[in-house]
């Protein structure tokens, strides 16, 4: 190179072979297509978060609020849609496994970057084709996000719909899998072996390998239910011979797994954040990665638990019920070692890592009532239940919703070369936390007394959980509000950030351009040791300095 | 754009990756008719009087002869692979478009097959088959959607060998670049060993 000193510019002033906004849309840098994910990911969670408000309002008090039960049906089926389909599942990988995956293991861009963008393609696709569901004449669908048969066979509103809109969605999530399984192996830079390798990277490949393997079934389970409905073919349907809790198995074999989808990314990202918080060297580096695969072995192997009220031998039961005890014990391996690495830290309390401990007090509630859950007798008796909303919402929200704020919190400042007003930050997070827990408490204890899940109206007697909870809405709600309103206005106008390490972190992500240049890398970088090394709470540099 | 270094895209190419990427997309495929096996499996364990008496009704000749041709078009897929890597252009494609007649002619047969179902009354949704025990449906259910998808899969192929055809025309595809070409194949041998599962499981086993 003849002009040395010359600067490279950004990713986001980069100019390739299009400009402004096409510049966006058919870039195959996997910075700006995870920016493009955040953006569209932001959207869908605006509108899912607006149905869970409504689901709130209308539970304020006994009888009709708001709306009337068909419209509540169809909002808690939307919310559940488009929570876990257009949120939750693509959620982190989507969004920082695109743009930190390939910078943290020392790569240029992931392995198949048109194959990258096309699985942008179809998720916006699929969400647009979940919100034209809602809109065209018959209705939202009105079958919870289960799309159990034989309801979902049979009901006039556009499930058909709906579910063409998963099935793209899924394949959407298949090739994020597929790109990062390969990119994982293919593309690590000189010198990071597979243990060298951050957690996230543990985390985000065990991920894929899930949505590549559980993925194809719901698929093609979701497909069959809209075949069935279309031209009657007798699939599930017990009308025509079918099995409908076959189809549950079908459906679980999926979306149980899944739920290890959407919660082991955000594991990672936690620990990503604690080591550079705590100014420590993690806790068992090679029990928190092997974890992450244990996860996904044994997270394949539970689904069945979700039918022990359904019908099922009680040896299947018994085997279950097992081994949904057994995947609590690598999660738990996890948040020991977590605790354990900020003991005796150094610890700087910056908003990322409130977060993060905010996700590991919510995680270890949600994770426990899990487990109670998989205790059969105690099964019995909570099932269906607002227990249940509480045990996933506390697991799935307060756990990989808020690893999702807290990575958007700590990697701010190297997407956008800017940073946000710390203090604000701060106070918003208390608002998220306070008003996250006062919403989702109150569900444990009327779901242990007796209040069905997803029921439209209830006894006087379970009113005051109801206005408890409603009235968390009213923190939490405005809070993250107020959150996206900050993090888009500072991503704009926000003080510059030229600084490449902003937190003191080891990870590679820290020791390139603030922002990153177009691929990422001048000279790849050898890696010669382990990330998160810290001697007396300094951080030592193992890397060979990326020019 | 002035300076070079900004207009140059970095070009990447990693054989090993993109045949890493192809066998984990032909291992969701195959995943994704595996639900369907599920199901079929435990319909005929639940149904076994009915799916006898169903299946006999299917003609082991055609798909006997389907078989044949598809196996054929597998190894002249193969046979297209190993002419390109000896850079022999001109037969590479010729062996692609044996392929593609191979493939059509199956389709042929399906139409034919699935056409006298359909003038017998058994189709899915069709008065005659509501008439019939669970288990029949089930079956019919089950072969309609099973051998459609398949269908499918070989109409994705057929075009997919046509879209290598054209790259092998205009030299993208190449005796020292040919990895689009064994992708292809690779996903052409699912198409057939899918077949190789469905075939024995409705036509044979009665």
């Amino acid at each position: 190179m003849n002009n040395q000193n010359h600067k490279e510019v950004s990713y986001l002033e980069y100019q390739g072979k299009h400009k402004g906004l096409l510049g966006w849309l058919l870039s195959t840098d996997h910075k700006r297509i995870g920016i493009l994910y955040l953006i569209s990911l932001m959207i869908f969670l605006t509108v899912g978060i607006s149905f869970g408000l409504l689901i709130r309002l209308e539970l304020l008090s006994p009888g009709k609020t708001i709306i009337d039960p068909q419209t509540y049906n169809a909002i808690f089926t939307l919310h559940g849609v488009i929570m876990i389909f257009l949120f939750v599942i693509p959620g982190l990988p989507a969004v920082f496994g695109n743009f930190f995956l390939p910078i943290l293991i020392g790569a240029k861009d992931v392995a198949f970057p048109k194959w990258n963008l096309t699985s942008w393609y179809l998720y916006v696709i699929g969400g647009l084709l979940a919100i034209t569901a809602i809109l065209l004449p018959g209705g939202p669908a009105d079958t919870g996000w289960t799309f159990y048969i034989p309801y979902s066979v049979r009901t006039s509103t556009n499930v058909t719909l709906a579910l063409f809109a998963a099935f793209i969605l899924g394949f959407s999530s298949i090739l994020t899998g597929l790109n990062f399984i390969t990119t994982v192996h293919r593309l690590r830079a000189p010198g990071m072996t597979w243990f060298k390798m951050p957690l996230s990277i543990w985390s985000f490949y065990s991920t894929a390998w899930i949505q590549i393997l559980a993925t194809p079934i719901i698929g093609i389970t979701l497909l069959l239910v809209a075949f069935e409905r279309f031209f009657k073919v007798g699939l599930f349907d017990p009308a025509l011979g079918g099995d409908p809790i076959l189809y549950q198995h079908l459906f679980w074999i999926y979306s149980h797994p899944a739920v290890y989808i959407m919660i082991l990314p955000a594991m990672g990202v936690v620990s990503e954040i604690i080591p550079v918080f705590a100014r420590r060297t993690i806790f068992g580096y090679n029990f928190i990665a092997m974890s992450s695969v244990a996860i996904a072995l044994f997270g394949s192997l539970v689904w069945a638990h979700h039918m022990f009220t359904a019908g099922m031998s009680s040896t299947s039961q018994l085997i279950f019920s097992l081994l949904t005890m057994i995947v609590a014990i690598p999660s738990a391996i996890k948040v020991f070692n977590w605790v354990a690495t900020l003991y005796k830290g150094s610890i700087d309390l910056q908003v990322p890592l409130l977060y993060v401990l905010a996700f590991i007090f919510q995680f270890t509630i949600g994770g426990l009532t899990g487990v109670m859950q998989g205790v059969l007798s105690i099964d019995i008796h909570v099932h269906d239940t607002s227990f249940i909303v509480a045990h996933f919402h506390y697991v799935m929200f307060g756990g990989t919703g808020f690893g999702f704020f807290a990575a958007l919190h700590y990697w701010f400042p190297k997407m956008f070369g800017r940073m946000y007003n710390k203090k604000l930050a701060e106070r918003t997070f208390w608002g998220v936390f306070v008003g996250f827990n006062v919403l989702y408490f109150p569900m444990f204890i009327m779901g242990w007394l007796g209040m069905p899940r997803r029921y439209y109206d209830y006894l006087p007697e379970y009113q005051i959980y109801h206005m408890i909870s409603t009235f968390g809405s009213w923190i939490l709600v405005p809070s993250i509000f107020l959150m996206f309103g900050y993090l888009i206005y500072y991503a704009l106008k926000g003080a510059k950030v030229t600084e490449k390490n902003v937190w003191g972190g080891e990870t590679l992500e820290w020791q390139i351009d603030t922002p990153p240049i177009h691929e990422n890398f001048i000279e790849i970088p050898t890696v010669s040791d382990k990330p998160y090394e810290y001697k007396s709470n300094e951080l030592v540099t193992q890397f060979s300095e990326a020019k | 754009m002035s300076s070079s270094e900004h207009t140059v895209t970095h070009v990447h190419r990693d054989d090993v990756a993109s045949r890493m990427g192809m066998w984990l997309f032909l291992f969701t495929e195959l995943l994704l008719f595996g639900g369907m096996f599920i199901l079929y499996s435990v319909y005929r364990y639940n149904n076994p009087d009915a799916f006898h008496l169903a299946a006999k009704e299917l003609n082991t000749i055609i798909g006997t002869f389907n078989t044949a041709i598809l196996l054929t078009s597998s190894l002249t897929m193969a046979l297209s692979i190993t002419a390109i890597q000896r850079n022999n252009k001109s037969l590479s494609i010729f062996f692609q478009l044996i392929t593609v007649v191979l493939a059509l002619g199956f389709m042929v047969n399906k139409y034919f097959e699935w056409g006298a179902k359909f003038s017998h009354g058994i189709y899915p949704g069709s008065d005659e088959l509501l008439s019939k025990p669970a288990g029949e449906i089930l079956f019919f259910g089950l072969y309609y959607v099973m051998t459609g998808l398949h269908g499918l899969h070989v109409l994705i192929g057929i075009g997919l060998i046509l879209l290598m055809t054209y790259y092998t025309v205009k030299d993208v595809i190449t005796h020292d670049n040919y990895m689009k070409l064994e992708s292809a194949g690779l996903y052409w041998h699912l198409v057939d060993i899918i077949w190789i599962f469905l075939f024995p499981l409705f036509y044979l086993i009665t």
